[in-house]
This record gives C-alpha cells, structure tokens and sequence, in this order.
C-alpha cells in the first residue's frame, strides 16, 4: 500500500500511463478507424442557387470556407448540432441518420458536431429553405419566425440599402449552411441506402 | 529551519491568484446571466457585433475554466503545496512572471474571442494562436510548483491532497495539448469529436476535480481540527478516478457516428465512477460526522458540505443520463446545461469559495469584514443554483420528449420560455449573492478589523 503513495507511482502510473491508456485506447483508436475512410471532396461544381454569386467552383470552395469560418467565430455551434442521431425520431425530423464518413471532409477539421440544439440540427439543412429564406432569417431571425431566440446577425448585412443586402461574408454563410447535407439530396432515407453510401465494398464481394 | 518555513509560502504571489480570481468569478455570472437574457428577447446588445450572444457565451464558459478556477486552483497550490511537503517553490520572480504572462493570454483571450477568433473546441474556445502560448505558460508554471514543493520533497509519503495535485498537474499538459491541437490539425469530424469529447471530460475530470478534491481533503481536517475519516477510502477514490475517468470521454457524445464500441466503453466507465464518486463524498461526510455543529456554524465548512451535497447529486444525476436509452432525451437539452452548472458552480466553485473564506483572514491579517453579507453569499448561492438546476432538469424533460413526439421545432423553444425566465432569475440571484462576495472581500482587504493575535502557523500533520 506504502508504494502507490510514492512519488514515482504517482508520477508514472496515476499521471502518464492511466492518462495514456485512455487516449491511445479511446481516443486515438476510434479516431484513427475514422481517419482511414475516403476523404470527401468539395463539391465539384457550383449549386444551381449560387451560380449568380459565384462564377467559379474555387470562389465556391472558397465562400464554404469562409462561411464555416465564421460559423466558428459566431459559436453557432453551441446551439445547433451537426449530426443526426439514430434515435428519438430523428431521422424523421431531420433525414439522414448520420455516418462516419461524411464528416472527413476539408470543412470539419475541425469538427463541429455541437453538443447543445437551442436551435434544430442543421446537418441535413441543404435545401430544406431557400436562401431568401436564409437571408431574412440571419438579418432577424423574427421576421421569419416570431417565437425564435436566435440573435441577429445585421452585421452580414449592407443596411445601407432598402431591403438590407448581405454582404459578401453573409452570401457566404448561406452558402456554408445551404451545404450541410448536400449529399444526402436524393439519396433515399432507408438504413440500407445508409449502408451503400457509406461502406467501402466489402473484400469478399458479398 | 526557522528562515525555511518564513519563506516557505510566497504570499504575495498568492494574493495576486487570490485576488484576481476573484474578480473574474464577476465576469463568469455577468456574461452567463447576460447570455440567458437572449432566451427570454432581452438580450441587452442586440445587433453588436463584437458582443453578440454566441461570443458572450463563450466568454462565460473559458472565464469560468481559465480564469476563475485556474487562478483560485493556482492560489490554492501555491499554498498548500508548500505547507504540505515543507519545501517551498523553485522560484518566486518565476512564479509572478508565471503570473503575469498566463493572465495576460487569459485577457487577449477575452478581447480575441469577441473579435472573432474563436477556436471550435468546447471549454476550448482559446484562439487557436494563444493555445500553445498558454500550454507553454502552463507548463512553466507546473515546473516551478512541481520541481519545487514535489520533487524536493519526494522522499517523504505525501499526505492524500498531494496526490491528487500532483497527479492534475500532470495531466493537465497532457489534456490541453491533445484538445487544443489534435482535433484542430490532425482529426476531421468524427475523429476529433473524438478527441474532443475526450477533451470536455478530461478538462473537467483531470483538473478541476482532483485539484478540488484534493483542496477539500487538506481543509476538512483543519476546519475540523479531526483527521480523515479513512485512509482506505482515499486510496480506492485516488485510484479510481486516476482509471476510470480518462476513458469516459466518448459519452459526451453518445448516439453520435463515433464507433460504438468507444461509446459502450465509455458508459462503462461512466458507471465505474460512481464507486470512486461515493467513496470520497463519503469520506467528506463521514469526517463531518465527527461535529455537525462546527458545520453548521462555519461559513467555509458549510461550502464544503453543500459542494459535497450537488457533487454527490451531480454525479446521481451523471449515472441516470449517461446511459444511451436515456440519452436518446436528454441529450442536446437544457438538462446537460443544469448538470454542468452544478459541476463547475454547484461543486468546485463552492469548495472555492470555503477556501477563500478560510484564507482570507490568513493574507489579510484581518477578519471577515461582514458574516452577514457570507451569510447572504451563501444562501442566494445555493437556493439560485438549486432552482437552476431543478428548472433546467424540468426544461431539459420537456424538450427531449416533444423533440421525439415530433412537435414542431418552434413549439419546443415556446414550451421552454417559461424556464429559461426562471433560468435567468436564478442567475439574478448568483448575480446578488456575487456582489455580496465580491464586496465582503473587497472590504476584508481594504477595512477588517485587525485580527488581535497574528495568524497562526498551522502546519500539517
């Protein structure tokens, strides 16, 4: 009993190894089983509502970037979630039920899985409302829905003008929004489509 | 000997943890209340951009870590430490230049924050530029605490408290590096919740724990003037939470893509903390026992008893929604919300606060400048973080079941308002009790009454 209150099984096994074993086995592990699957692109072209604003598939790329930029800085991650879960009717409310592979792309690292839905999940929110929409809603959130609680976001807007125009940085938070879940528009909502879409072809070819 | 123990505690240095601690404690429960103003269409600043809701927000969650309970934890090392081992630290003008470097990232944070530069890492919002300066600064410090009090001393058995400190400045390095780097540069999505989740754990479970548990073990006994109530039961809670609490990391994130097999583990783990939780509250109690009326009349003993009270209740609470058929509720509710105020206010603020009331007198030289505004402190404290955490479990309830009866989403946030105005009372009343915290220190510093007799050199058996 003396020896686990030595300065040396205190220092090496309580402090390193007891940290270590947790990390490799629960943390480096799982993560690196994520890490191995196919890295997704950026969309290869641009979406059919942001052909007016961008002309190129790079100032797209470059507009989602920007756009999860800011949904880092403004912490909307704290309040809306970005995964579907397989329980509590989820995948009825907001679609696909999530998977692995769909976050291993450029614009999770680094993630932005959310812990707290003040809001509605918004990892299946591409296409669900039109970008008008999306813009009255981040000028003022009341205009578009009475009740909410979400704060105004006017400083994405020129308010110079009547109505009020997004400015570049606004444009591309929309687009960063109009997004998430993209890939899941026509892809049916079975958990055998989920299997398809995600899984690697099995060696065997079963 | 004699000239050792005159420098053995450096307080000054003590005093500066001590006293600017305390002044972020103010800023945690103004920017948490101002926060909770959003929820009910009162937010004082809308459309600032640098004072928006989200940054705010974030602000009250670092503030409350980095700020608040590093610089009290901080303090309480730089005392205890030294009286525990006998040896002082490596280096006093190191421990202000420690001082002053980390309270200064803690500042450039506050400002980089609300200028937008956050980083996406929960209890992790530091911008991703300041993180390896702090990691530095932490280290540094923790050298000189470390290499001075600790490994001087390392011949001797330590005393339960050392255990505990040493083993949390150990792992704090180690968890801030791995969350502050790993998901940012090296894991994409699933991988880095990983990590992250990982990162929420361990901040709380590897830092503030140990160092709060390890605090409580060294007041109870001198508060008390009666030792521990058992060794054994110290060893089994040490040990246990040195295993068990690394590898609850994925249950932040249940019903996530994570694998699920990290996910069982992690629930496993969970359940394996309650045997390490109950013996220490135990422990607590069962030294108390010895004299309920010293509890009853002691301003720091009572912090004590009821941060063992919301710990023991926290963790019950822990056990009951950690399970997954559970979480398939309570998940991404205003419940998690309550647990997590109980934790970092409801426990480790509280035993905060008996150290500060117990210390107080001891750097000033002076009494508790008024009982009544303690007693104030006290009572607001707990019957604001009582409601708060009732009101947030009841809202957290409603939310998760009409989530999955499949209200309408606007429907559920209508339904919450009620709470969330109630919510934003109880933070009132942390708001009151703060104030009367905030001045009774104030004025012990500025006009206590001299104590007659100087403090006395307590030291440890």
């Amino acid at each position: 009993m003396k020896n686990l209150e030595k300065f040396s099984t205190l220092f090496l096994v309580a402090g390193l190894f007891s940290f270590l074993l947790a990390f490799l086995l629960l943390g480096v592990w799982p993560a690196m089983m994520t890490e191995k699957m196919e890295k997704r692109p950026l969309p290869s072209e641009v979406p059919a509502d942001f052909t007016t604003y961008y002309k190129t598939v790079e100032d797209y790329h470059n507009a989602l970037r920007e756009g999860r930029d800011i949904y880092i800085k403004e912490a909307c991650w704290h309040c809306h979630s970005q995964f579907v879960r397989p329980v509590g009717n989820e995948s009825i409310r907001y679609g696909l039920v999530s998977v692995p592979g769909e976050y291993q792309n450029e614009l999770s690292l680094p993630q932005l899985f959310g812990t707290r839905r003040v809001g509605p999940d918004l990892s299946r929110e591409a296409g669900k409302r039109p970008n008008d929409w999306h813009f009255a809603h981040f000028y003022n959130p009341k205009l578009v829905e009475p009740e909410s609680v979400m704060p105004q976001y006017s400083w994405y807007f020129d308010e110079s003008t009547n109505p009020p125009t997004p400015k570049k940085s606004g444009i591309a938070l929309v687009a960063y929004i109009q997004s998430l879940g993209a890939w899941t528009l026509g892809v049916k909502n079975s958990y055998y489509d989920l299997n398809e879409v995600t899984m690697p072809p099995s060696p065997t070819g079963e | 000997m004699e000239k050792e123990n005159q420098n053995l505690v450096c307080y000054p240095l003590i005093k500066a943890h001590l006293y600017f601690a305390v002044l972020c404690s103010f800023i945690v429960v103004v920017a948490g209340l101002t926060y909770s103003m959003q929820f009910i269409d009162l937010y004082p600043f809308p459309r600032i951009e640098w004072l928006s809701p989200g940054r705010v927000r974030m602000i009250h969650t670092q503030a409350i870590a980095y700020a608040w309970l590093a610089n009290i934890f901080f303090a309480v090392l730089l005392y205890m430490l030294p009286k525990l081992t006998q040896k002082p630290i490596l280096s006093e003008k190191f421990g202000w230049f420690c001082f002053y470097v980390y309270n200064t990232l803690i500042l450039l944070t506050v400002v980089m924050i609300l200028g937008g530069f956050a980083q996406a890492v929960e209890w992790g919002e530091t911008p991703v530029l300041l993180d390896p300066f702090i990691a530095v600064a932490a280290v540094c410090w923790i050298v000189n605490v470390v290499g001075g009090c600790i490994w001087r001393g390392r011949d001797q058995q330590f005393y339960v408290s050392v255990w505990y400190f040493l083993a949390a400045l150990i792992w704090l390095p180690l968890v801030y590096v791995m969350g502050n780097f790993l998901p940012q540069y090296v894991f994409a999505g699933t991988g880095g919740a990983t990590i992250v989740s990982m990162y929420i754990h361990d901040l709380v479970g590897l830092f503030v724990t140990p160092i709060g548990i390890g605090m409580v073990y060294y007041l109870l006994p001198i508060l008390l003037k009666k030792p521990l109530y058992s060794h054994a039961l110290s060893l089994i809670g040490f040990w246990g939470l040195a295993f068990f609490y690394p590898m609850n990391s994925a249950h932040h994130f249940l019903w996530s893509p994570i694998p699920m097999w990290t996910q069982y583990a992690s629930v496993v783990a969970s359940v394996g903390m309650h045997v390490v939780v109950y013996t220490v509250v135990f422990n607590i109690f069962a030294t108390m026992a010895s004299d309920w009326k010293k509890v009853v009349d002691s301003i720091p003993l009572r912090f004590i008893f009821m941060g063992a009270l919301f710990y023991l209740i926290t963790c019950i609470q822990c056990a009951i929604h950690v399970t997954l058929s559970v979480q398939e509720y309570v998940h991404f509710t205003d419940w998690v919300v309550g647990h997590a105020h109980l934790v970092l206010f409801g426990t480790f603020s509280f035993w905060a606060f008996a150290f500060i009331y117990h210390f107080l007198p001891k750097i000033t030289g002076n009494e508790l400048f008024s009982n009544t505004l303690a007693e104030w402190h006290f009572w607001l404290s707990v019957v604001g973080m009582v409601l708060m955490d009732v009101v947030l479990i009841c809202a957290g309830l409603i939310q998760g079941t009409m989530w999955k009866d499949l209200a309408p989403f606007i429907d559920t946030v209508i339904a919450s308002k009620p709470y969330w105005w109630i919510r934003t009372l109880c933070g009132c009343m942390l708001l009151v009790a703060e104030v009367c915290f905030f001045i009774n220190v104030l004025m012990t510093y500025l006009k206590g009454k001299k104590i007659n007799q100087p403090a006395s050199n307590e030291v440890m058996a």
